[in-house]
């Protein structure tokens, strides 16, 4: 089960995740996105203190927008999430590759 | 010890199979952080064998089999859909995935990654795939 939450914060476009994603309902979570970006988003800010799992399904949602949101300079930041979420990410290499913060105030003055 | 679970070929499966591993991972007194990396691995085995082989056919099903070695925990995964043998297949690149801005293709590195041994058999129609993971005994 996913929900998404979506709040707008001084020009940042926050998507409160919680739940777990999979191969079920990443499509949720793409679309969460894409929508920010078609409502011309330039700072997407992703809140993970709600997200319990998350498998490659929804890494490779993030990892899919890495390209293009680097070309029309739109930032895309992770905080808060939990530890052992964290480490799914680090297993990858994600950490070197996208912007995760330990919380929104590191996130948002970064 | 010997656990097993049989799930639907439908992604809504992952959810039960989820809840499954965690309630028989639970009892073994893993760490926090080992418990959501097993689930992780077998879950995207699961998932490349519900989307790939079986194309989200709900008639058609996975067999788990757990199994509690000295020493190791053995996750034995079969079905009857088309072979896919991971150990064939290369992984790429992480930089490739990001530029090709491609949404697959992390699920078998995070499997090579978690798991310390991978076996693949196909024998009349039916596929086993066994993740191993080993512990300090």
């Amino acid at each position: 089960m996913l929900t998404i939450e979506t709040q707008h914060e001084n020009g940042h476009d926050i998507l409160l995740l919680r739940g777990e994603v999979d191969a079920s309902n990443s499509v949720i979570l793409d679309e969460a996105i894409t929508k920010a970006v078609a409502d011309g988003s330039s700072s997407i800010l992703v809140d993970g203190a709600g997200l319990e799992y998350i498998s490659s399904a929804g890494l490779g949602v993030f990892m899919s927008y890495l390209e293009d949101f680097q070309e029309k300079e739109i930032d895309l930041k992770i905080y808060s999430l939990s530890d052992r979420v964290f480490e799914v990410f680090k297993i990858l290499g994600l950490d070197q590759l996208m912007r995760i913060y330990p919380d929104k105030k590191t996130a948002l003055l970064s | 010890m010997e656990h097993q679970l049989k799930i639907s070929c439908q992604t809504t499966a992952l959810a039960e199979l989820r809840v499954f591993l965690k309630k028989t991972l639970g009892e073994l007194h893993l760490s926090d952080i080992d418990q959501l990396q097993i689930t992780l691995a077998v879950e995207e085995v699961c998932a490349n064998l519900i989307i790939h082989s079986h194309q989200c056919n709900p008639l058609d099903y996975i067999q788990l089999k757990i199994k509690q070695n000295p020493g190791k925990l053995i996750f034995e995964i079969t079905d009857k859909g088309k072979a896919f043998n991971m150990l064939d297949y290369e992984v790429p690149a992480l930089d490739k995935v990001k530029i090709e801005k491609r949404k697959g293709g992390l699920g078998i590195i995070l499997v090579k990654k978690i798991m310390d041994e991978i076996e693949f058999e196909s024998s009349k129609g039916t596929n086993t795939c066994r993740l191993i993971k080993w512990f300090q005994s």
